[in-house]
């Protein structure tokens, strides 16, 4: 039987498309609708989250992330510039520094600082402080790679002209090279924070008072005292509200740079 | 206007008496092995025009990048006025204080209004605030015909523009000594005209100016002196009229028949038929 291509092409679609109908039909006829919409979105259960779910989980989820970012930022800025220094033991710490925390899983780090810290020093820091740590130094290591590269990019030239103009190294650093690399880094920074919102919800494990709880712990709990998934799904619907125009900021801003070459 | 300029700058006398302002001796400059400048002996009076022509690689931008130590020279001296450049123990930044300089690629900060372009190093630099440094800018930007531009950001600008802005951002530092780096090369050939004529005020007001530069009606009109460099070293200088329009030395003859003529084809390289 000689099939022309497009001929194949058209029934591996028909095939593909029968196997979804399949797949659905056997889905609505096997599956017990009522009590899945009832344990996954229970309108009643979801009501009751209301308005904790927003005004303590998801506020708290981003100030955590806001901490987290300020001191990733502020360590990362620092980190870039120790990698450019033409000091070598700088450059070899600061590489260290992003390996190491590249290399070990986030939830390590917040353990570390969240229980490790108090049992073997006796140091104790509020859950702010917890926060901020770890999730700075986490972001640090990040950022200081996506900052270097944006300092990079900016031409020569305008390092040379601040020069010129009597400025030193650091203060065309400062007023004429960062602000250009962080332009540039925009969108790379941005997909930080939405990585940072995320692993916010690590410190779901440390002991949290309510007053303190972020959206996964807030859901974890909410679910355990209706048995039902349903505050969980909200609090997934909530980090979205927080992630998906992030992403589209993100790619907004990707086509203006893009333009703008 | 040309012709007006042009006599002007024809009546006004090479300054040449008193102290130079620029003194270069024996200045050289390796990149690597590759030694670029090859003992520079140059001076420059104040409110002299000094224009540098030359093959491209002959060095023309190292040697201007040298007075400004944007490169570190390999032996030599550089004195401009009571500094010594070349002294270890300088204060870079007080040197280019004094030294403005104007690049081929303009080099404007983008993120930066044209207004702030020109009080960004007055404030950081000379620690000249608000209104006074504004004030200063807004002259210097009157002076290249731009004050009509203050909050407009260098990519709405045409590169004439641009250069124009950078030239007053330069000249906001209320430098001793403009140096000029082939700022025309970069230009649309109908630009080009705004930039030299701003150029050609400057020199008449008296700046002390080292130009490199290929546009040699600009350099005859211009220039007190013209400066011929081949491979890392000065061929050939003096007044306009006798390196440009009569040189002595073969290697700026070449150069220049080269230049005036872009039609001209090299003896060797005239095709066979
Ligand atoms: N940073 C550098 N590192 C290595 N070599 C360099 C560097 N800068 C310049 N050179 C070399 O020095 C030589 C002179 O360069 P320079 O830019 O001074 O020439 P120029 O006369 O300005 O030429 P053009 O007319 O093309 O601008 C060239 O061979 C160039 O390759
Ligand atoms: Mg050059």
């Amino acid at each position: 039987m000689a099939l022309t291509r497009r001929q194949r092409a058209r029934t591996v679609r028909g095939l593909q498309y029968g196997v979804l109908v399949v797949v659905l039909v056997v889905l609505a006829l096997v599956a017990d609708w009522e009590t899945i919409s009832d344990r996954l979105l229970n309108p009643q259960i979801a009501a009751e989250q209301f308005p904790e779910i927003i005004q303590v989980a998801l506020v708290n989820t981003v100030i955590y992330t806001a901490l987290g970012f300020s001191f990733a930022l502020v360590l990362g800025l620092l980190l870039a510039l120790m990698k450019l220094s033409s000091v070598a033991p700088y450059r070899w710490l600061a590489n260290l520094y992003i390996e190491f925390f590249r290399g070990v899983p986030a939830l390590l780090v917040f353990i570390a600082f969240g229980f490790g810290l108090p049992l073997a020093f006796g140091v104790r820091f509020g859950i702010y402080m917890t926060v901020m740590i770890s999730l700075g130094l986490v972001g640090a290591a990040y950022i200081a790679e996506t900052l270097r590269a944006g300092i990079q990019a900016v031409p020569k030239g305008q390092m040379e002209a601040a020069r010129s103009l009597g400025m030193s190294s650091g203060r065309a650093m400062i007023s004429i090279v960062i602000p250009q690399a962080f332009r540039i880094i925009l969108p790379p920074l941005t997909n930080e924070l939405i990585a940072l919102t995320k692993d916010s919800s690590l410190i779901y494990l440390l002991g949290l008072a309510t007053s303190e709880y972020e959206l996964t712990k807030f859901g974890r709990t909410a679910m355990s005292d209706t048995a039902n998934l349903t505050p969980l799904v909200l609090a997934g619907l909530c980090y979205l509200i927080i992630t998906i125009p992030l992403g589209f900021l993100v790619r907004r801003l990707e086509s203006r740079s893009a333009k703008a070459r | 206007m040309t012709a007006v300029t042009s006599a002007i700058s024809e009546l006004t006398p090479a300054p040449v008496e008193g102290e130079p302002l620029v003194e270069i001796r024996g200045l050289r400059k390796s990149f690597g092995t590759h030694e670029v400048l090859k003992g520079i002996d140059l001076v420059v009076h104040p409110g002299e025009v000094v224009c540098i022509i030359g093959p491209s690689g002959s060095g023309k931008s190292t040697l201007l990048r040298c007075v400004n130590l944007l490169e570190q020279p390999t032996a030599g001296t550089i004195r401009i006025g009571a500094m010594e450049v070349t002294d270890p123990d300088v204060d870079i930044d007080l040197v280019r204080r004094h030294v403005g300089m104007v690049f081929q690629q303009f080099n404007l900060f983008p993120h930066l209004s044209v207004l702030r372009n020109c009080t960004i190093a007055q404030d950081k630099v000379l620690g000249r605030k608000g209104a006074d440094a504004e004030r200063i800018a807004r002259s210097t930007l009157a002076r290249v015909n731009l004050d009509d531009k203050l909050d407009a950001f260098p990519a709405q600008l045409s590169g004439g523009q641009q250069q124009r802005v950078a030239i007053a951002r330069a000249l906001s530092m209320d430098p001793d000594l403009m140096l000029f780096d082939e700022p025309t090369s970069a230009l649309d050939p109908e630009l080009v005209g705004d930039v030299l004529t701003v150029m050609r005020r400057l020199a008449d007001e008296g700046m002390t100016m080292l130009v490199v530069t290929h546009e040699m009606a600009f350099a005859r009109e211009v220039a007190h002196r013209v400066v011929f460099m081949d491979d890392g070293m000065i061929v050939e200088q003096g007044p306009p009229e006798q390196v440009i329009s009569a040189p002595t030395e073969e290697r700026t003859r070449e150069f220049l028949r080269r230049v005036l003529d872009p039609t001209h084809v090299e003896p060797g390289e005239s095709e066979p038929y």
